[in-house]
Formats: C-alpha cells, structure tokens, sequence
C-alpha cells in the first residue's frame, strides 16, 4: 500500500477517534464543572432544609420531595400500563399485524414527541378537559381540579415516559427463552397462567430497568411540568394531589433565569444542578449495569 | 398405584377434553389488547388536544361577516375572558383604560382596534413581529422559525459530523474494550436532563466562548446550538451505529478480500451502505433539537429576531412556548396561537419520524436483501 | 398388541409451502413405548409435537388429518387445547426449569390445576419425585433453585413435573440427547418403569436407546413413515431395504 494512502488512512481513523474522544471529554468536563461548582454548598443539611430568605438562602428539600413524589405517581400510572403494551407486543400480536406494527409506531412517535408538547397536552387535556370536567360534574363548577397540581403533571410525565417503559419491558420479555413458555403450555397452562406465573416473573429485572429509566427520565425533565404543576416557591409541602410542588429541574431553570439575584445565589444553583445530575447519573448508571447482565446471561 | 386414580385432580372424559370458555383467559386478552390501544390512542389525543386549542384563530377568521354579528360575537369573547381574569381582559378588549397611555391607541376607534386585533392575528401569523403582549398585539412567526431553524442548522452542524465519526470509530476502528466504554457513556449522556445541560451552558459555556471570540450578547443561537448539539449527539451516534453494525459482514469481507484497508472498508463500504441509517439519524437528530425547550429557554437569549448572524440572539418555538403560556391568560389569542404553535411542532416532528420511519426502513432493506436493481 | 392409545390417520403438516409431513398413519398402543427414529429434520420431532398440540405455537403450520387420543379427533375444533395437554404430557429435548425452586417447579402443574393446599402440594410433589426417580437427591433441598440441580437431574426433575399433572400419555423429544452416560441410563430405567402406567413417545436420534427402552419403533424420513413395527423386529429384520440401511449406520 502506498505511503500516501496510509497517512489518509491515519489521518481519517485518527479523526474518528478524536470524535469519540470529544464527546467523552465533555461528559467528563460537564460533569466535573458541575460537581466542582456544587460541592462547596453541598451537604446534609442543604438537602434537608426549606429555602428561606426569597431563596437566597437555605437548602432545597421541598423540590427533592416533590421531585420523588412526582416520579412515584407517574412509575405507578407509567410502569402498569407500559408492562401490559409490552405484553401485548410480544405475546399477543402478531408480529406482522396491521396493529401491531401501529402500536410500535405510535410508540417510537411518543418517544420523539417534544417534551414541551407534553406540557401543552396535560394544559389542554389534563387540566382543562379533565379537570374542568371533574369540576363542573363533582363540584359544581367551582375551581379545584381545573388548575396545575401534582397528579396533572405526574400524568403528563407518565405520557412522556411511557415509550421508556414498554421498550426496556419488551426486550427483557424477549429474554424469557421460548423452552420455558412450551414448559408451562405443555403441563396445561393457558396462555395468561403462563404469562402471569412464567413470562412476567422472568422479565422482572426489565421492569426494574424500565422504571429506574423512566424516573431518571421524569426526575430531569422540566418542560412537561413547567405549567401543569411545577410552583415556584411553596412554604409547605403537598399534601393533596390537588396541590403544586417544587421541583429540582424548574428550581435550577427559575433560580437561574428568573430570580432576582442570579450571581448571589450561584452557588446554590450549582449545588442543586449538581444533585439533580448526580441523581439521572446514579439511575442511568444503574439501568445500564443491569442491562448489561440481562444481555451477557442470554449470551 | 391403586388409590391414584380416585385422587386424580383431573379426570379425562369426553367432557373434559370439550372447548372450555375461561373468563380469565378472555378478559386479561382483552384488556391487554385496549391498553396496547392507548398509545395510538395518546397520540390521537394530543393531536386533537393540542390542535383544539388552537382552532379559535380559524374561527375569528372565517366569521368576516355582517359587522353587527360580529361585534356581538366579540362580545361574548370579551365577557368570557373577563370572567376569567379581569386584568387581561382589559388589557385586550378594554382600549378606554388605556388610551391615556398609549398614543397608539388614541388614534383609533375602539370598535376598529378589536376588530383589527382579531383579524390581525391571523395576519400577522405570518409577520416579522412576535409582540404578544404589546397593545396592539402581533404575533409573527417568521422571528420564531428563523430563530429554531438557526439554532437546528447550528446544533446540527456540530452534533451530526462528531456523532457520526465517533459511531465509525466505534463501529469500525475501536477495541471492543473502548466500544464497551463509549456506548454506555453516550447512553450515560443521552440521560442528562436539559435542564443541566441548559445550565451549563448559561452559566459556563456562554462565559467560555464570549472569552474567546469577544462578541457582545453573552447568550445567543451560537450557544445554544452548541449546548444543543450534546442533546443531539447521543441520538445520532447510537441510531448511526446501530446502522453501521447492521451493514452485513460479506460486505466487509468481500471488501479486505479485494485488498482494501480498514479505513477504505469503512470510508467507502460500510458508510455508504448505512447511509439510509445515518439519514434518520439526522432526521431524528434535527427532531429533538427543534423541539427541544429548556436549552433554547436558558442558553439563546430569547430575543425574537429574524436575523442570520450566529453571535445573535434567538427565540425558538419551544421556548416560545415554555417562556409564555405560564403567564397567559386561558382561552384568549395569545393562548391559542402558542397551542398553534405546539400543533406546527407537532406537526413538523411526527413527518420526520415518519420519514425517518418508512423511506429509510424501505431502503434498507431493499439495499440488505438485495431487492435492488 | 395392546389397546391402540393414539391413532393418527394421513396426518400431513405444511410449513408455510414447505411439506414437513406427508401423510402419516400410525397406532400408538396403550402402556408401551413407542420410539421415533430417523435422520435429523426427518419430521419425527413435529410429528411428536402435533400429538398435544404443540405446533399450534408455530405461525404458518397447517395441518391435515386426523389424530385421534382415545378415538376423539384432537384437532376437532371442540377440543379444549389446554385440558388435552395435562393428559398428553411433554418432555422437551433441553431441560428447562422454571428459575423457581424445585418444590415449585413441580407444584406448577397442580397450583394451575387449582390446588393449593399445603399438604396435598407436599404429597403430589413427593410421589411425583419419586416416581421420576430423583426424590433421595432433591428431599432435603426442595426449596432450592432447580437451577442449581445437574443437567440430568434437572431432566429428572421436569419429567417429575411432567407427572404431577398426571398425564395419561408422555411425549418425550429426545430427552437425553444433552446428558451424560450415566444420566441417559438413570432417564432409560425411568422409562421402563413409568410404561407401567403411562402410554411414552419417545423421539430418539439414538438408536441403541431406541432398541433398549421401546417396544415399538417408527422409522422416519423425508417427511414419512418408512416402516413400522414391533423394535425387535425392525432392528433384526426391517422389511425396507432403507431402513436397514439407516439402522445399520450407512447413512444419517
């Protein structure tokens, strides 16, 4: 081969390779600039205290706690109802049905739907249709439901995670080898038993991975909640699905945008966004691990 | 042996082998089947959702009728947003309370101005001014889609080049050891919330790169497009490599049999027959940075501007949408049009996903089975 | 011969287009063995899987014929699938366990069949052990993960599993082939034993193990029954030149 072809070669794989070093660079440099701007505000007591003087000050429990209670009523709406879909796609369809191959579509669409349509979704949808709804008929038209609270947005958030959940379910169905299904039919299951005893058993460690990826997922994102819940500051907790709640993600948008002293509070934010990136990380970091021993044991 | 028939849990006649109905087995088919339903279903929904709240700016339109009608029907609009807050109301409908300070204003009418605000925001969809919330409001969207195809065409630019030369390298030239590295640290990244990636670039990359090329607005589409890129990045690389490693091996085969090199194999074998991959890669790719919100909220500055200097500021529709309908009133033209606007992005994604979806599924396998001539 | 347990009458099976069997008729006697033999992807396994229904899994199987169980026609669209398995029972080639405890591996067929009492449990999945032959080595570790057993007790143990449904009939699909010596020969003992009480198909690719445990031999080929007939008489005096050959190692 001649010199010159071999310099183009080492010059095009070296560009490759700096490609993939590029984007591993700014993991590490957005991780390690987050983390070296939060850790100085950082501690035990920042994540379990109020906020208080306008925000300028204090920790930042209020958005953790409604963080964790949006991503626990979304999980309980998103992770039933994406299992079943999942179930449906390998063990009722027909691979090549009209439906079948709608629902996948129409599952990969949710997937790339922006987020903040979402939002716009849970306004139209969730808070006027249902809500006032729910108002005209349980409480003669006075204002309850038909306003942002925390049920709104978990289920706009649900939406939004509900793509995460039937893939991560289905491929770990797939897992679930063939032999063991013709077992249970074979000693006179019906078809459910099997599914119920057999194919949902196996596949435990994809509705793990499922749900761990859809928490992180609605744990980040900001735009579904942005006016279907999400408050700004609240002096107690909430206590009712009828209520609003902080939220890591909007805390760091407003406190970064909106407040009135952004430089003042730098710190703060730093330490917040560093939570919130640490949080995705460790679930992410988690999912990830245990697909990766689901897909070595089929190996 | 002798006692085991009559302990039987399950004697076989004639009748039990007949076709038994089980409830259990009819419902939970069922049942399963409707929820697999709800996902087309959500799609519908949105759709019709988000479009219906949009239908009001058709509806003034068409009603060019008799004046009377008309000033009626503007009535009932007046009343109904006044019944839900009363400040915005005044500030649309009510020119008298304001006519002392808007010189504007006073030169018209009453009737004319909401008689022109209605027919105007249908008009003046099509401007170079966004001022939704001016007196005399207009809500132009070129500055918008200006503002996101600039941001896309600059995010893109960066993610769409590295994504793909770092899916080759892992695809073609990486140890398997560094392969098993990058795809989990890509997929590690594709899981960073925007929010984060939107604060970095507020606060750290927009200092950064004012530094060093010294220009003036610290956020602008240049930012936000880079910030952007890191979102669209993971996309890209994992829908490309996933594409690069479906090429057959023959082909490769075939190719270091004829005496060519790694790098030609990839540069000129494997690239070229993953092209429909890499294409709704980018389809995709360009999917999520147009409708991406909290980036383009944090990191681009926000001013609607039709301008095509990439150091300038920007306002994309997303943003648009996320910075306004938190503080707009429920039901009025503002209102609409941002639902408007969701309907367009809508829109705009679901046919590249259905580009990406069937023109590229169609093409590869033709080009992998051989169906081409 | 003995009563005729399971008759099939110009059974033929389509794959797609594809003729995967071709017309096969068949008596199967009550409380014996029955092998199956003949080259790999000669049809013996489908034609085993279509006597409980087991091909109905498979997309594009068609099938054409008769098979009768006790002279009702398993393929009558009033045939309750489900029930017919628990009476034709299978042992598939690959022993696959639940990744459940043994003691529950064998109570999956009766918990399916409504019976949940804890003694009753106990009892069934005992005799059944023992009958499989496998209880001395699993008694005092029943609520192990029947993943941790060797691949022959595993065999074992899903032949046990097999018989707690108490089945009349048990279709086995080469359920040696992956085992030991020592373990073929522990799973040989058993079939002679459970032919006592259960009518066994047996499908084999191995021919010593076809003329030691059956009484009947099928030869296949091609997608048809070459020959039939007591095994004796197959392995000495085969009416077909082609199945001579077979028998006697010249092809296959």
């Amino acid at each position: 081969m001649s010199r010159r072809n071999s310099i183009t070669g080492g010059f095009f794989i070296g560009l490759t390779a700096f490609s993939a070093f590029l984007i591993i660079a700014a993991i590490i440099i957005l991780l390690t600039v987050i983390i070296i701007g939060g850790k100085g505000t950082f501690s035990w007591e920042f994540l379990t205290t109020f906020p208080y003087d306008g925000m300028m000050k204090g920790g930042i429990f209020p958005a953790i706690y409604g963080t964790a209670l949006l991503v626990l009523i979304m999980s309980v709406a998103a992770v039933p109802f994406g299992t079943i879909t999942a179930i449906y796609l390998t063990e009722y369809a027909h691979e090549k049905s009209k439906l079948a191959q709608t629902i996948r579509f129409a599952v990969r669409t949710l997937a790339t739907v922006p987020s903040i349509i979402f939002g716009l979704f849970g306004l139209g949808f969730f808070i006027k249709f249902v809500g006032g709804g729910m108002d005209t008929v349980f409480f003669g038209g006075q204002l309850k439901w038909a306003q942002p609270n925390i049920l709104w947005a978990s289920l706009t958030m649900a939406l939004l995670t509900l793509p995460v959940v039937i893939v991560s379910v289905e491929e770990a169905i797939r897992t679930v080898p063939r032999e063991l299904r013709e077992a249970s039919l074979a000693l006179g299951a019906t078809k459910w038993e099997t599914i119920r005893r057999i194919v949902i058993p196996g596949s435990r460690s994809g509705i793990m991975t499922g749900t761990i990826l859809a928490v992180s997922r609605g744990a980040g994102e900001v735009a579904p909640i942005l006016f279907t819940g999400a408050a700004y500051y609240l002096a107690t907790l909430p206590t009712s699905l009828s209520d609003q709640f902080m939220n890591l993600g909007y805390h760091i948008y407003i406190m970064a945008t909106q407040s009135s002293n952004v430089d003042q509070t730098l710190p703060i934010q730093f330490a917040t966004t560093m939570v919130l990136l640490l949080l995705t990380f460790t679930l992410n970091l988690t999912a990830v691990i245990i697909r990766a021993r689901l897909r070595r044991k089929v190996k | 042996m002798d006692n085991q028939t009559d302990k039987k849990a399950f004697v076989f006649t004639k009748e039990s082998l007949k076709k038994k109905f089980r409830w259990s087995e009819f419902l939970s088919e069922k049942i399963i089947t409707g929820v697999a339903f709800l996902s087309i279903a959500i799609i519908v929904l949105i759709f019709f959702f988000v479009f219906k709240e949009s239908l009001p700016i058709f509806q003034t339109r068409k009603k060019e009728a008799p004046k009377v009608e008309q000033v009626q029907k503007q009535e009932q609009y007046g009343e109904k947003a006044k019944g839900q807050t009363n400040t915005s109301g005044q500030e649309q409908y009510g020119v008298t309370t304001k006519d002392t300070m808007m010189i504007e204003n006073q030169v018209q009418t009453a009737d004319t101005v909401t008689h022109g605000s209605d027919e105007a925001t249908f008009k003046s969809l099509a401007g170079k001014h966004w001022l939704p919330v001016s007196d005399n409001p207009r809500y132009g969207l070129i500055p918008l889609f200006v503002g996101t195809l600039k941001i896309t065409l600059i995010a893109m630019l960066f993610a769409a080049p590295i994504a793909i030369l770092a899916a080759l390298f892992s695809a073609a030239f990486a140890p398997y050891w560094l392969r098993e590295l990058i795809k989990p640290a890509i997929e590690l990244l594709a899981g960073f919330p925007s929010v984060v990636i939107g604060f970095f670039a507020l606060m750290v990359m927009a200092t950064f790169f004012q530094n060093i090329f010294g220009y003036d607005g610290r956020l602008n589409a240049f930012v936000g497009g880079v910030a952007m890129a890191l979102a669209a990045i993971p996309i890209i690389f994992t829908i490309t490599e996933d594409a690069l490693t479906a090429v057959p091996r023959t082909y490769t085969e075939a190719s270091l049999a004829l005496g060519a090199s790694k790098w030609q194999t990839a540069l000129f074998v494997i690239l070229p027959a993953a092209t429909p991959g890499i294409f709704a890669a980018i389809l995709l790719g360009i999917g999520r940075v147009f409708g991406e919100t909290m980036i383009a909220l944090m990191a681009t500055g926000n001013a609607a501007m039709t301008s095509v200097n990439p150091f300038e500021s920007v306002r994309t529709l997303a943003a648009t949408i996320g910075a306004e309908m938190a503080e707009v009133v429920f039901g009025d033209t503002h209102y609409n049009v941002l639902f408007l606007i969701g309907s367009l992005l809508f829109i705009f994604n679901f046919s590249l996903n259905a580009l990406a979806e069937f023109y590229v599924k169609g093409k590869l396998v033709k080009r992998f089975q051989g169906k081409q001539s | 011969m003995k009563e005729v347990k399971i008759k099939t009458r110009d059974l033929t099976l389509f794959y797609g287009a594809k003729m995967a069997l071709n017309s096969i008729s068949l008596d199967i006697p009550e409380k014996e063995v029955t092998a199956f033999i003949g080259p790999s992807g000669c049809g013996k396994s489908t034609f085993l899987r279509t006597l409980n229904r087991m091909n109905d899994l498979i997309p594009n199987v068609r099938i054409t014929g008769e098979v009768l169980v006790d002279s009702l026609n398993i393929y009558d669209k009033q045939i309750d699938v489900v029930n017919l398995r628990k009476k034709v029972g299978m042992v598939f080639q690959k022993s696959n366990p639940f990744a459940k405890s043994i003691f529950e591996n064998v109570a999956y067929g009766p918990r399916i069949n409504g019976i949940n009492h804890k003694a009753r449990l106990e009892e069934i999945v005992e005799s059944s052990l023992k009958k499989a032959f496998i209880w001395e080595e699993v008694k005092d570790r029943l609520q192990d993960s029947a993943m941790g057993l060797s691949g022959g007790q595993q065999q074992r143990m899903c032949i046990a599993r097999t018989l707690a449904v108490e089945p009349e009939i048990i279709l086995m699909d080469e359920p040696a082939s992956a085992l030991d010596p020592i373990s073929t020969a522990k799973i040989e003992e058993l079939i002679f034993e459970l032919k006592k009480n259960y009518t066994i198909v047996i499908v084999t690719h191995n021919m010593q193990q076809a003329a030691r445990v059956s009484d009947h031999t099928a030869f296949f080929y091609i997608g048809e029954l070459v020959e039939f007939g007591k095994t004796k008489k197959i392995f000495t005096t085969p009416d077909k030149k082609h199945t001579e050959e077979y028998i006697t190692g010249r092809f296959g």
